[in-house]
């Protein structure tokens, strides 16, 4: 057999109370797409950080080509070929993409060089990208193509992607598959992280499972089914979430002629907006990341105040209405961005029961606080979430970020709304944690909630919702019912493939 | 190598600790110091720390302790709120100048008019002057989006110039004999913030100091506008999202600092000092700053911070004055202070290891 690219053998690395990683072992061969799939929590994060120099193992060898490898940063994973492409990008929206690209370079060369250099890999590799456009005004998924043709700029022997496809529509997806294939045929080797099990298959030609920081096994993906594998990183039977009866009311919450411009100057204003949720009814709004997805939210959520009539609650105008004024009425919002937004990320979690559930589980007399009904009313969202956590006193940060967000949509979901609107309720959620959390929206569409959630999760939004529609630079397609749609017509609604096209491989 | 490795949650018992092992490392460190200005580091360190609790003429330094802490922690806790939401009033010093100027205007208006009633009119104008000065920076903030940083700093030197002014002309002592500076409100009965009792230094700004402080407690944490406060200054995206309305906390929190500097301002020109005179201000609403932040901005740890700041002052007056040690090493020394507290508050969110340079 031959020397594989890189061989893991024992990694352990212990953090205070947990074990993020427990001898784990395992080997990616040259040119190999090798999937890492897990729960949140289950170590994965830590071990690609090893790998990449950001934190050292307690105990374990790495070997690379048969070398020991111990980067102690990571520049010195770079400088031996390892290159990572994060979940969260890090550019900055003021400069442009040979500028952002220049920034991570040890020595950059002149832009002019840089620039071409740039043009040049992404033609190679089918993602066109001007080198001279600001990185604010490009769509995440373009954002995906700066990180990853800064990473192919060095060379890499290993490219380490963490949940690249969460932001793309599903024709982005396969043109990064292109991309990713091409560079295998090249012989690089890919570690690709993912909780999407239907991409796994079709892209990785190995598995390996984590489960609370161990290697629980190892599978070829082509040949396991999507629910083996995920039942192999629960350790448990799934459930899919089922819902009872499809039944429709009066309309709950109705949008018409919505226009408002973005409160940051990289948003996008959303124009002319309708829409009609049913009482029972799940309406899924799709579409990529910063086409209007945020600035939705705030306006439903009463963050950003319109004009009256351009939301109405049961035939009541709400749209002056701030948030406080809503959740009285029974409108509930769960933003996307679970730390700082939804969250106070210091304030323990009694607090953070406190923020949007003073008004309707009647935290509060006579604008005193009622610590220790709120403290109750945390500890329920906790059990009947199932979130993992010590205590309710515990910061918000504390957590992981698929049990913060069983908290944060726990937190909405038993304050009875009458209308819910969420944004990316399964985002980064490990599949356990998602099932629960869809299963939970459905329960509250079966008692009569209209819901409105707001995912770039296709499978999600089939999954559960009632009627599609899309959101594309601040406009919303009209609603489609989601039965019989297709993938086609979805990435249509979705604006197509903003201008990408397929690798010329 | 040592590395800082950031704590899953703030440590409890290291916020408690670090002001002591702060206060003992001033302690090493100033002593150094002193030593090496050629003094006894000892016989120092227990002169500004000792001398004014228990030596020879405490009974005389005791009540002063009160007299220099109490505007300190009136001030300081006034600020606390703002600085926990983000709301930055550096002008603190100001609204004390304006507060002891409407206080001292109202009581001499009655002069020589013997009234119960003066001195609780004299509270509330004392009051109104130093919420007055701050709701122009929180107005100017909520209308025009300017940086209240600027401009309450800026009103601080507006009002030592309306001090000045007063002092000359509107205030000036009818019987002065032309010299500037007002009445004495020390000798006008009705308006004096006399001492509760007598050889104390216990006076009505005390006792206000202590209420602040309760009420502080109290409103950050047990009341929504204090839960509010927090969340702003934690999560600014989170507090709006919860429905808090960034314009009234920001003018609550100005004003209500405003209206304690004013108080401040008016119970020390009706007592300790009892003139409005050019020179009436020493800094109370600057130090305060540093009190806030040595009490990191919990009302209690603030009352302890007023303390421990008056006792620096005044033991470092009498380590001056017997010592002979030069002004600049005091002040060095309670820089040092500030220095250790704010560097090893540290430790409450981050642990130090020393971590394995190899891979094992």
């Amino acid at each position: 057999m031959t020397t594989p690219l890189l061989s893991l053998q024992g990694l352990t690395k212990a953090y205070p109370g947990v074990v993020a990683n427990d001898q784990v072992s395992f080997d990616i061969g040259e040119g190999e797409v090798h999937a890492l799939l897990g729960e949140n929590g289950a170590g994965k994060s830590t071990l690609v950080k090893m790998i990449y120099g950001l934190v050292k193992p307690d105990s374990g060898t790495m070997l690379l080509r048969g070398q020991v490898f111990a980067p102690p940063e990571p520049r010195a994973a770079r400088a031996d070929g390892i290159a990572m492409v994060f979940q969260h990008f890090s550019l900055f929206d003021a400069l442009n993409v040979a500028e952002n690209i220049a920034l991570g370079m040890e020595n950059p060369p002149p832009m002019g060089d840089l620039a071409s250099r740039i043009r040049e890999v992404s033609e190679t590799y089918g993602l066109p990208l001007d080198p001279y456009r600001t990185v604010g005004d490009l769509s995440a998924g373009e954002r995906q193509r700066v990180e990853i043709i800064r990473c192919l700029l060095q060379d890499p022997k290993l490219l380490i992607m963490d949940e690249p496809t969460s932001v793309l529509t599903p024709q982005e997806v396969e043109i990064l598959f292109e991309t990713l294939n091409k560079l295998r045929s090249e012989g690089t080797s890919i570690l690709y992280i993912s909780h999407k099990l239907e991409e796994i298959r079709t892209l990785c030609d190995h598995a390996t499972i984590l489960r609370l920081g161990k290697n629980v096994g190892a599978c070829i993906p082509a040949e396991t089914s999507a629910r083996d594998m995920a039942e192999m990183m629960v350790g448990s039977t799934l459930q899919t979430p089922e819902r009872s009866g499809r039944e429709f009311g009066d309309v709950a919450l109705d949008v018409s002629g919505l226009s408002v411009p973005s409160p940051s100057e990289f948003g996008t204003a959303l124009k002319n907006v309708h829409m009609t949720v049913r009482k029972g009814e799940v309406l899924g709004i799709g579409g990529v990341a910063g086409n209007g997805q945020d600035e939705l939210l705030g306006v439903l959520s009463g963050e950003i105040p319109t004009a009256a009539d351009a939301i109405k609650f049961n035939g009541q105008p709400i749209g002056k209405l701030g948030p406080t004024a809503r959740r009285k009425l029974g409108v509930l919002t769960a933003p996307e961005e679970r730390l700082g937004h939804a969250a106070a990320p210091d304030m323990s979690l009694t607090e953070n029961a406190l923020l949007t559930g003073s008004v309707r589980e009647g935290l509060e007399s006579n604008g005193f606080m009622k610590w220790s009904e709120t403290k109750n009313f945390a500890e329920r969202i906790i059990g009947a979430f199932d979130v993992r956590t010590p205590g309710p006193d515990n910061a918000a940060r504390s957590l992981s970020g698929g049990n913060l967000q069983k908290f944060v949509i726990g937190r909405e979901v038993l304050q009875s709304p009458d209308v819910l609107v969420v944004n990316q309720p399964t985002w980064g959620v490990d599949a356990a944690a998602a099932a629960a959390i869809r299963q939970a929206i459905l329960d509250l569409a079966a008692k009569g909630t209209a819901v409105v959630c707001i995912s770039q999760d296709l499978d999600e939004l089939m999954e559960i919702s009632d009627s599609f529609a899309a959101l594309n630079e601040g406009r919303l397609s009209a609603p489609r019912e989601t039965t019989g749609l297709t993938v086609d017509e979805i990435g249509l609604m979705m604006g197509g493939a903003h201008g990408m096209e397929v690798a010329h491989v | 190598m040592i590395v800082l490795e950031k704590r899953p949650q703030p440590s409890k018992a290291w916020s408690y600790a670090t002001p002591l092992v702060a206060v003992l490392a001033t302690m090493v460190f100033g002593g150094v110091l002193f030593a090496i200005l050629g003094k006894n580091p000892v016989e120092a360190i227990g002169t500004i720390f000792w001398e004014p609790l228990f030596g020879e003429f405490s009974f005389y330094y005791r009540p002063q302790l009160l007299v220099k802490g109490a505007p300190l922690v009136l001030i300081a806790i006034g600020l606390s709120l703002g600085f926990r939401a983000g709301i930055w009033n550096i002008g603190a010093e100001g609204q004390y100048i304006m507060g002891a100027i409407f206080g001292a205007g109202a009581g001499l208006a009655f002069y020589p008019l013997d009234a119960w009633y003066i001195f609780p009119i004299m509270v509330i104008a004392g009051a109104f002057g130093g919420w007055l000065w701050a709701m122009i920076p929180a107005i100017l903030k909520v209308r025009f989006g300017t940086n209240e940083i600027l401009v309450s700093l800026m009103l601080v030197y507006v009002a030592e110039q309306m001090l000045a002014s007063v002092s000359l002309g509107l205030l000036k002592n009818p019987e002065g004999f032309g010299f500037p500076g007002s009445r004495n409100l020390q000798s006008y009965e009705s308006a004096h913030n006399a001492e509760l009792i007598a050889g104390s230094g216990m006076h009505w700004g005390v006792v206000a100091a202590l209420i602040a402080v309760i009420f502080a407690y109290v409103l950050l944490n047990r009341h929504m506008l204090g839960f509010h406060i927090r969340l702003t200054g934690e999560a600014p995206r989170a507090a709006k999202f919860a429905g808090v309305n960034p314009a009234r906390l920001i003018l609550f929190c100005l004003g209500l600092s405003g209206a304690l500097a004013g108080l401040a301002g008016m119970f020390e020109v009706s007592g300790p000092s009892g003139v409005v005179s050019i020179d009436f201000n020493v800094g109370y609403g600057f130090t305060a700053i540093i009190v806030a932040f040595l009490g990191r901005l919990h009302p209690v740890g603030i009352l302890l911070a007023g303390f421990l700041m008056a006792l620096t002052y005044i033991g470092g007056e009498i380590a001056q004055s017997q010592l002979g040690l030069p002004a600049a090493a005091i002040q060095v020394f309670q820089g040092m202070l500030l220095f250790f507290l704010l560097a090893f508050d540290l430790l409450t969110n981050y642990r130090i290891r020393a971590a394995r340079s190899e891979v094992a």
